[in-house]
């Protein structure tokens, strides 16, 4: 009894026996609209998880001050021009300046997408393979300039820091490894990596001896971009890198002062490539957010021509149909009834694209993953694109169906 | 009779303003993302040297790690030489054309102290370069064997070094400080730019070439610091720079210009030769693997054209279909209302030819319209592009005549597919059921 109740609920008072009779006589119609929907919907969760991807990558922290911080290079010249002897001025004269939380000659910056990279292996011998990391020569200043904290054993000291020729191939006995790095190295047990010997250049023993908590390579793109180490080093070249980090606020007075200074204490060089963290950041990540803001611009034109799509086809049928709806009205159907008509009538529509939709958009992102870098999209991505499309879907017929509803009954009495 | 129909088609978009323009619309919205996505692409995946592009080829011998290759593919050469494989295959010479290169880059101190010294990037090359690569000078030439064998300080500067340090006059024969040394210039570029990059494209496919180009051997003679990606799997053996250049690490590109196929097979042979007397002298520990791709395969193997941008095509054609079917949907609409019309022109003797060619030109007129919206919207999108990737992408979004050709065919094309279904239902309608309904 209850069962037949249920039965004749649907096909008496919401009609949709009849609407789907109704449909299918004009199929074509209803299956364009429903195609529509389903290549709206591929388009639209493919995109939105690429969007979500991209968006979670800009959002890794790198570790360092980036709002206080900036670089500039200096390059020498002149025959006689005294590398080493230069840094050191330099350094002592940028550590100086007020406002100046610290300052460091480095090889490379994060996020700037040029750097220099190692292995670092447990094992001495080149049959064992080594984990890769960025490589950041510095000197004991570097956890203060770059604003990392050292979770476990200790920063450089003066004493360890040593000069670095170009072309040399040895390296200094001590290293910082980031967490990720120690992570990698030794499994389980990163935090008793401090004291442990590694080899660089497949046999070259350094000891660990401090761990620090983040920073990242300078290359974002790069899948182990939490893989740094940090070397006791300053590089005795006529070019030379200075990365400063101010304190909240000074950044953009100092950056003036740092190059005016650089310039005026030894013409025998040029000071160039002078930028903030915050642009590196954007110019690190501008293909992401460039992707980004494309794909939000073609899926908001594309729901709208989708809807817009809705709504003229509707509007048209409603136009088509409008003596069966007086003929209805005055028969004593409500004005809800036919709004309900043109809802139903979509919601089978949408349910139709939406099915479809699921299985495109899942072949979609299987040629996605396929041909490009791109990672398997998460399941609820699904649904969530369906729930949105049959909104689209009611929210376009919704002005149409109260277009019909308000047709009167009496046309359904004049001849056309 | 065309004339006509095109009056009939405008009289219906006049009745129909709401549908016509959605479907105007929907077009020109498809064909612009299209256009926009195919123009990046097409750009990026030009042939740069197109009178030679099949008979140039780059160099790739496989002198890695016996414990790791290259890179994660297997069978994958690395993508750039070591000296020691550069210099030796320059100097046996068995190609038509050959050059070996590397990036570097020195400070150049202008004479006139009115213009600040400035850091210039350079092109360290061999005298084949400039004909190999069809590379126009404005002024000068490029310098002969004589001057690679003999480590001249000859340069060439690009267009932009020479209007910048002597004002676009021509300085062949002037002397200019490069490194703290005197080089005489003898030769000046005209404008030059091949997209892609393709002689090396380590560093940025897109990038501008080089500022300057001087003789290989002055890499070794100047000891010029190495720009661009240097690989190694295995520490040089002693310190210092003779010892880099001895090493097994890879800085260095070469390209070779064979004619024809068996000049690549003679080739070929000569790398195999070469690599098996390597192998006797205790190098090359990896199996023979050496590669002869050219301008084009290189293109394909470098991954030239962006990953974002084939997404962002792929996408956009998806874009055009839904924009097509949005378009079939509403024609069948417009055209349905139109049936009591239909039936009354049959029964007075049109036939199915002549509704059809009537519908198709109503269609053809509104992708037309669709198409030049398009275009509209496509330049549009590139500016946004331009904007969105800064210089990076700058020259490789503009529309050409082949591109505003290809927009129009496509939002014809696509216009006439989408009214073909609704078109060819109109013309099904018998003419005696439309009629009794009135």
């Amino acid at each position: 009894m209850t069962h037949s109740k249920g039965w004749s609920f649907f096909a008496e008072n919401w009609e949709v026996g009849p609407i789907f009779r109704a449909l299918l006589r004009n199929k074509v119609g209803a299956m364009l609209i429903a195609l529509q929907i389903a290549f709206t919907m591929t388009i639209i969760v493919n995109a939105i998880y690429i969007i979500v991807e991209r968006s979670q990558k800009m959002q890794r922290p790198s570790g360092i001050d980036e709002a206080n911080s900036f670089f500039i290079s200096s390059v020498g010249f002149s025959n006689n021009f005294n590398g080493l002897a230069t840094t050191q001025e330099d350094l002592n004269a940028l550590r100086a300046i007020n406002g100046v939380v610290d300052a460091i000659q480095i090889n490379a910056v994060p996020l700037s997408g040029s750097g220099w990279s190692m292995g670092l292996q447990t094992q001495p011998g080149a049959e064992f393979d080594g984990t890769g990391a960025a490589v950041y020569m510095v000197d004991e200043h570097a956890l203060k300039a770059l604003d990392v904290a050292l979770i476990a054993g200790e920063n450089f000291s003066a004493t360890d820091i040593q000069v670095r020729v170009s072309s040399q191939t040895h390296w200094p006995d001590k290293v910082i490894i980031t967490l990720a790095m120690a992570n990698k190295l030794f499994p389980q047990e990163a935090l008793a990596a401090v004291g442990k010997t590694v080899y660089i250049n497949d046999i070259e023993p350094m000891v660990v001896s401090g761990i620090i908590d983040k920073l990242q390579a300078p290359w974002v793109g790069w899948d182990n971009v939490e893989n740094v180490m940090l070397t006791p080093e300053i590089r005795d070249s006529k070019s030379s890198r200075y990365f400063i980090r101010t304190t909240s606020g000074e950044r953009d007075r100092i950056m003036t002062e740092v190059e005016t200074l650089l310039a005026k204490s030894n013409p025998q060089r040029i000071i160039k490539d002078m930028h903030t963290l915050d642009e590196t950041r954007l110019r690190a990540y501008r293909d992401n957010s460039a992707m980004i803001r494309i794909l939000i611009t073609v899926m908001t034109i594309l729901v709208i021509i989708t809807g817009l799509g809705i709504v003229g086809l509707a509007s048209f049928s409603v136009n088509q149909r409008k003596k069966q709806i007086g003929t209805r009205r005055a028969l004593g159907a409500s004005q809800q009834a036919i709004v309900r008509y043109f809802m139903l009538e979509n919601l089978l529509i949408s349910t139709a694209g939406v099915m479809i939709g699921a299985i495109f958009t899942v072949s979609l992102n299987i040629v996605l993953v396929n041909a490009f870098s791109l990672a398997p999209i998460t399941w609820y991505y699904i649904p969530l694109g369906m729930i949105a499309l049959w909104l689209v879907g009611q929210l376009a017929v919704y002005g149409p169906a109260k277009k019909a509803a308000s047709i009167a009954p009496a046309i359904a009495t004049r001849s056309v | 009779m065309f004339n006509y129909y095109l009056k009939l088609a405008f009289k219906s978009f006049r009745r129909n303003p709401i549908l016509t323009g959605l479907m105007i619309a929907a077009i020109a919205l498809g064909i612009g993302a299209s256009m926009t996505t195919i123009t990046v692409n097409y750009l990026m995946s030009a042939d740069p040297i197109p009178s030679k592009s099949g008979q140039l080829f780059h160099v790739q011998v496989d002198s890695w790690d016996p414990n790791n290759g290259f890179n994660d593919e297997p069978n994958t050469p690395p993508n750039q030489l070591t000296w020691t494989e550069a210099t030796n295959l320059m100097a046996a010479q068995q190609a038509f054309r050959q050059t070996a290169m590397a990036k570097s880059g020195a400070i150049i101190e202008p004479q006139n102290s009115d213009i600040n010294p400035f850091e210039a990037s350079i092109r360290l090359t061999f005298n084949d370069f400039f004909p190999m690569f069809n590379v126009p000078f404005k002024y000068g030439n490029g310098w002969d064997k004589k001057a690679d064998d003999d480590r001249q300080m000859v340069v060439v500067l690009s267009k932009n070094t020479n209007d910048k340090v002597f004002a676009g006059q021509n300085s062949v024969g002037n002397n200019i400080v490069i490194d703290g040394k005197s080089f005489r210039v003898i030769g000046v570029l005209d404008t030059w730019q091949p997209l892609p990059k393709f002689y090396d494209v380590n560093n940025g496919a897109f990038d501008e070439p080089e500022e300057l180009f001087m003789p290989f051997y002055l890499k070794q003679e100047l000891e010029l610091p190495n720009w661009g990606n240097t690989n190694c799997w295995k520490t040089p053996e002693g310190e210092g720079f003779a010892a880099f250049l001895q090493s097994e690490c890879i800085n260095f590109q070469m390209w070779v210009e064979l004619p024809t196929e068996k000049d690549k097979q003679d080739y070929l042979t000569f790398l195999n030769n070469y690599v098996n007397d390597q192998k006797a002298l205790g190098r090359f520990p990896r199996p023979m693997n050496n590669h002869l791709l050219n301008v084009m395969q290189w293109m394909d193997d470098q991954e030239v054209v962006a990953e974002d941008a084939q997404i962002m095509m792929w996408l956009s054609f998806m874009f055009l279909l839904v924009c097509l079917l949005n378009t079939i949907g509403l024609q069948l609409a417009k055209f349905s209302a139109k049936s009591a019309e239909i039936g009354l022109r049959r029964a007075v003797g049109a036939t199915k030819g002549d509704l059809f060619i009537q519908y198709t030109i109503e269609t053809a007129a509104v992708g037309i319209a669709g198409g030049i919206l398009g275009l509209a919207l496509a330049l549009l999108g590139l500016v946004g592009i331009r904007q969105l990737y800064g210089d990076v992408l700058n020259d490789l979004a503009n529309l050409d005549a082949t591109m505003i050709g290809l927009a129009l065919t496509l939002s014809l094309l696509a216009s006439i597919c989408a009214g073909l279904y609704p078109t060819w239902r109109a013309c099904n309608i018998a003419p005696a059921s439309q009629l009794k309904s009135q």
